[in-house]
């Protein structure tokens, strides 16, 4: 990319609330059902149907709002935004102009060059849009035959989180998606689930030369859902932009569509006309006043957000910043995590166990530690075993394996199969004298001084043990009898 | 008396007395439709099965001794905007021809669940636009006064329905008089309530923020013991008010000594027929008489309520309609693309006065014209709102005549727009103030013609509303008087 | 000078997707410029500071609970439409 240029990039994510009911009617938002069974006179906007706001959809926004630190607007109403679609049933939009839910705020990313907050423009409620399947040549707009509808998705609640133009790169715009998904994930206001669209995003691209003050003229590419996919959209549209200048062209303000098969974007062919949307206050649903006592509960009742739970993690468990971002990237994670600690899991142990050994096999099968057969005390007590020498690590790993198969306690398996380490003097003096009558040869090495032979003697004790001799017993009792 | 002259109250008394059946009283009701309908043109669709079928019901219910409901075997006929599930709902428009909703509108379920009798869906302006009923895509409704009259509109075959003595009871919707002014023009009894007063759930949106369904009948107390069912909050509709219902027709006959009745001067003055002048002081002096003190009073924005309300009105339609497309429902007119579809459909579904209504609104809120147009409009209604607040402090009730000349020629107002528009000079204001307005029958042209009277009413006091109606009703006999159809047939 | 011009109903009609031929155009540009001349007579008001009612009673905070209920059987939100294929509604093709 030309150093000369700038890249500044505003985004609009759309974020999937989690409700069990849409934004205006009582049909279920669940993903995957078949085609148009899901759907009431409500969402498929049948004349003479009404909406009606669902609270808990108010309430997540509220706190998504609060969340990002945006200030919540004492009164707040929905508007129409009109334009014809066939995914849209009332040929109108129920969203929020003017008066949106929240202004202002802001999110802190992990910036390439170190944290950096980016500013929130404001934060508004309003209904998905149906889907639509292209039929034939390619299953693509522009080229299909026909097109069909499912409105399943019509009216499932969203809320439209957008920033300032104060992003610099493809990397800083994924950040702040990642550093957006913890929060509301967090927070319990959405699952941020990609694979079923639950946020999506718009982004605004210009560039201009460094040291410029004014903006260049800007492009939108349209609904983008996969975090890789967005780095690389921004990165061929910057790339795109520069180009055009260079060669003394002007950048068309436009929206572009990201082809993900072929790696770039494309102008869609709207005419700008058509983007007149006559906004008017819906007449359909009174206004929102929120009051103080209503914006200081919701407060209340926001869970700890994660960058403060990263500090907490760092401090308190004495976590370094890799691992304790891990455990922050989703919140059943750090839940997780929390749960082993209080069953009194050293932290440290705790972290390792349950990043590299259940991460690790539960991403092996596509499964999410929501989905995990091992329970956090499950993991905590194994952990507790092997700190305090009841079992290896190296047993403790042919433990957890079984019960990542089965569910069952480690001290069960341990105990079934007779697994627990073999710390009783007596039968470790025993079992090391059979070893040493067995290789005399090294046993006599070791005596006229060439004490290498010692780790190959304790290798034998411990294969001899089934791998269950405590190690540092091993060691001291061999000393002891060749000493 | 023959039977379908009886009203509501009367047809009810003697069901319940078993004097006759519900059955019978709808085998009348057929029976005219039979004979009237071919010459007055009302219906859109008659439901002869199933008004039979929900009397046979009645009749067993009251044999078994069940309890049948407050309208236990009244005929009752729906304005074709109202949905009735699994039954034809057109708006008298193309576009929704052959559609039948999946769903009951909230007021037919309470009608249905009150023991009415459905006896089939009236004709109305395309959508609801229109004050002459000629706008209907199908015909006009002639008004049972003189066939060769206008029934008013839009709810046109509701209100002549009730005139012609096919039904007692009708259902209507007024957005800016359109249940008032057919009223007047058919010489019965049509009630607008408070905004947010009766669900709007499955009544087919023109103008959201203006639009309420209330009864036509032919008598105040009919009037009242329907809004009594239909009144009353809905969670499905987010502005219907949770205020409690009154039983409306428990204290209608108390009186009005001691209330106040405010004339507004800008109305009286306004270019009225000088019948329609007479008939406002012959009521003036009824109410005189009945104990009523009556003070002028000032709306000094009267003169802009018109133009505030086709603009409010039209915008919230253009919206409404927008979804007329040819996708989910009525018809689609096949077009290479989806565009051309839309505009396909869209051209040839509507008719022209609610294709004009579209682009008025689309241009009133379009960019560059939205602040001229629509948000005027807007602080315009507040500072009606506030007139309407301001008198409202003085009087309890306010009286106008409901339209400025009584029923008019068919075709004598079809060619410009703004001659019909301007039919509705007294209605749009409690449309745009969200106030309860009823027209009673309030004496009769030199013609022959129905003269109506309006009486605005403080927000969600429809009792005192109906009180004061009827206070005119039992001093005057112009609701008793009948249309001499016989001799026109 | 008439602010509306057969350009801004050819405009207009676009937006609001009606198709209108010649004489349609002509007609409704008479209409709308007559009826909005009527309309401003509103511009004799002097509205400076004046709110505006888009909501005509002082309700406000109406919701409901987040509760799944039935909706509409596929066959019955699929009834009234004129295109179906594959359980989905069928449109013409879609040109950017
Ligand atoms: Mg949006
Ligand atoms: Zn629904």
């Amino acid at each position: 990319m030309d150093k000369n240029y700038e890249i500044v990039i505003g985004l609009e994510v759309h974020v999937e609330l989690a409700t069990d009911s849409k934004i205006f009617c009582h049909c279920p938002t669940l993903f995957g059902a078949p085609p148009n069974t899901q759907v009431c006179p409500v969402c498929l906007g049948l004349p003479g149907s009404l909406p009606v706001l669902n609270r808990q959809a108010l309430v997540l926004a509220m706190r998504a709002a609060l969340a990002l630190e945006s200030t919540l607007a004492e009164h707040t109403k929905f508007d129409r935004k009109n334009y014809f679609y066939p995914d849209l049933p009332k040929a109108y939009q129920i969203s929020q102009f003017d008066q949106p839910l929240a202004l202002g705020g802001s999110v802190e990313i992990a910036a390439p060059a170190g944290p950096k907050r980016i500013a929130i423009t404001r934060v508004h409620m309003e209904e998905d849009a149906g889907k639509l399947i292209h039929q034939g040549a390619g299953g693509r707009l522009g080229t299909a035959g026909s097109s069909l509808v499912d409105y399943n998705r019509t009216g499932v609640p969203l809320i439209e989180i957008v920033s300032e133009p104060d992003l610099r790169s493809a990397d800083e715009a994924y950040a702040y998606l990642i550093a957006l998904k913890e929060i509301l994930q967090h927070t319990g206001i959405s699952d941020c689930n990609m694979e079923e669209g639950s946020l999506r995003c718009d982004a605004n691209i210009s560039v201009r030369l460094r040291g410029e003050q004014v903006l260049g003229t800007k492009a939108e590419l349209k609904n983008m859902n996969s975090f890789k996919h967005i780095r690389s959209a921004i990165e061929y549209e910057a790339r795109r932009q520069i180009r055009v200048l260079i060669e003394g062209g002007q950048v068309v303000q436009e929206s572009r569509l990201w082809d993900e098969e072929k790696d770039m974007s494309y102008p869609m062919r709207s005419k700008e006309e058509a983007h007149d949307y006559r906004y008017f206050p819906e007449p359909d649903l009174p206004v929102i006043t929120i009051t103080a006592e209503v914006r200081e509960a919701i407060r209340q009742s926001l869970p700890e957000l994660p960058q403060a739970r990263r500090q907490r993690f760092r401090q308190k468990y004495a976590l370094n910043e890799y691992n304790a971002g891990v455990l922050i990237s989703s919140r059943e994670l750090a839940d997780f995590f929390e749960s082993m600690v209080d069953c009194q899991a050293p932290a440290q142990a705790a972290c390792n166990w349950l990043t590299v050994e259940l991460l690790g096999k539960l991403n092996a099968e596509g499964r999410r530690i929501t989905q995990s057969p091992v329970s956090p005390e499950h993991l905590a007590e194994l952990v507790r075993m092997i700190e305090l020498g009841k079992i290896s690590g190296k047993i403790g790993k042919k433990v957890f394996a079984e019960m990542f198969q089965s569910g069952r306690a480690p001290e069960d398996i341990v105990a079934k199969q007779g697994l627990s380490q073999i710390s009783d003097p007596g039968v470790m003096r025993k079992m090391v004298d059979e070893v040493l009558a067995a290789h005399p040869g090294p046993t006599a090495e070791y005596r006229n001084g060439k004490t290498q032979t010692l780790g190959f003697l304790v290798g034998r004790v411990m294969q001899a043990s089934g791998g269950q001799a405590n190690p540092k017993l091993v060691n001291q009792i061999l000393k002891e009898r060749l000493g | 008396m023959d039977r379908h002259e009886y009203s509501a109250l009367e047809l009810r008394e003697g069901i319940a007395r078993r004097d006759f059946t519900a059955r019978e009283v709808c085998e009348t009701v057929f029976t005219r439709i039979r004979a009237w309908d071919p010459k007055f043109k009302i219906f859109l669709a008659s439901d002869e099965q199933g008004a039979y079928s929900a009397a046979t019901e009645v009749d067993r219910k009251l044999a078994a001794g069940e309890s049948a409901g407050p309208l236990a075997g009244l005929p009752l006929a729906l304005k074709d905007n109202l949905c009735t599930s699994g039954f034809p709902t057109t708006c008298a428009s193309r576009i929704l021809e052959g559609w039948r909703p999946p769903y009951n509108a909230t007021v037919v379920e309470r009608v249905k669940a009150a023991g009415a009798v459905l006896v089939g869906k009236v004709n109305m302006d395309e959508f609801a636009m229109g004050s002459s009923c000629e706008n209907s895509a199908f015909f006009p409704t002639r008004n049972p006064w003189n066939p060769d009259c206008v029934a008013g509109g839009s709810s046109g075959g509701s209100a002549a329905a009730v005139a012609a003595d096919l039904v007692p009871l009708a259902l209507g919707s007024d957005t800016g008089g359109s249940i008032r002014q057919p009223a007047s023009f058919c010489g019965v009894v049509g009630l607008k309530p408070t905004y947010g007063r009766v669900s709007r759930f499955g009544l087919v949106a023109f103008a959201s923020s203006l639009d309420q369904i209330g009864p036509l009948a032919r008598n105040v107390e009919d009037a009242a013991l329907l809004l009594s069912v239909i009144a009353g909050h809905d969670q499905r509709d987010a502005t219907s008010t949770d205020l409690p219902v009154p039983d409306y027709l428990l204290r209608l006959k108390e009186g009005v000594k001691g209330l106040k009745i405010g004339l507004p001067r800008e109305f009286i003055s306004a270019g009225i027929h000088p019948e329609i002048k007479t008939a406002l002081d012959t009521a003036q002096k009824v109410f005189a008489d009945a104990g009523v003190e009556l003070i002028e009073v000032a709306l000094p924005h009267a003169e802009y309520c018109l133009a505030a309300y086709y603009l409010v009105a039209t915008a919230e339609a253009s919206s409404n309609l927008a979804r007329y497309d040819g996708v989910q429902y009525g018809q689609r007119v096949s077009g290479d693309n989806l565009l051309e579809m839309y505009a396909a459909t869209r051209a040839t579904g509507f008719g022209a006065e609610v294709k004009r209504r579209i682009m008025l609104g689309t241009y009133a809120l379009s960019a560059g014209y939205y602040e001229a147009y629509y948000k005027k409009a807007l602080q315009v209604r507040t500072l009606i709102q506030r007139d309407f607040e301001q008198a409202m402090t003085k009087c309890d009730l306010i009286l106008t005549p409901t339209s400025p000349t009584t029923a008019f020629s068919l075709g004598e107002k079809t060619k410009d727009p703004l001659t019909m528009y301007l039919s509705d000079v007294f209605t749009t204001s409690a449309n745009l103030a969200g106030l309860p307005g009823v027209s009673i029958p309030g004496g009769f042209s030199s013609e022959g013609l129905p003269i109506g009277l309006q009486l605005i009413g403080k927000a969600y006091d429809e009792e005192t509303l109906l009180r004061t109606a009827y206070a005119f009703q039992s001093r005057t006999d112009w609701h008793t008087r009948r249309p001499a159809m016989e001799e026109a047939k | 000078m008439p602010e509306i011009t057969e350009e801004t109903v050819k405009k207009i009609a676009r937006l609001a997707n009606l198709r209108m031929d010649p004489d349609e155009t002509a007609r409704f540009t008479e209409h709308l410029e007559k009826v909005l001349e009527y309309m401003r007579k509103l511009n004799q008001l002097d509205t400076t500071g004046i709110p505006q009612t888009a909501h005509v009673l002082p309700l406000q905070n109406v919701w409901r609970e987040d509760e799944v209920l039935p909706g509409l059987d596929r066959s019955e939100a699929l009834a009234g439409a004129p295109d179906v294929r594959d359980d989905c509604f069928r449109v013409p093709r879609i040109i950017e």
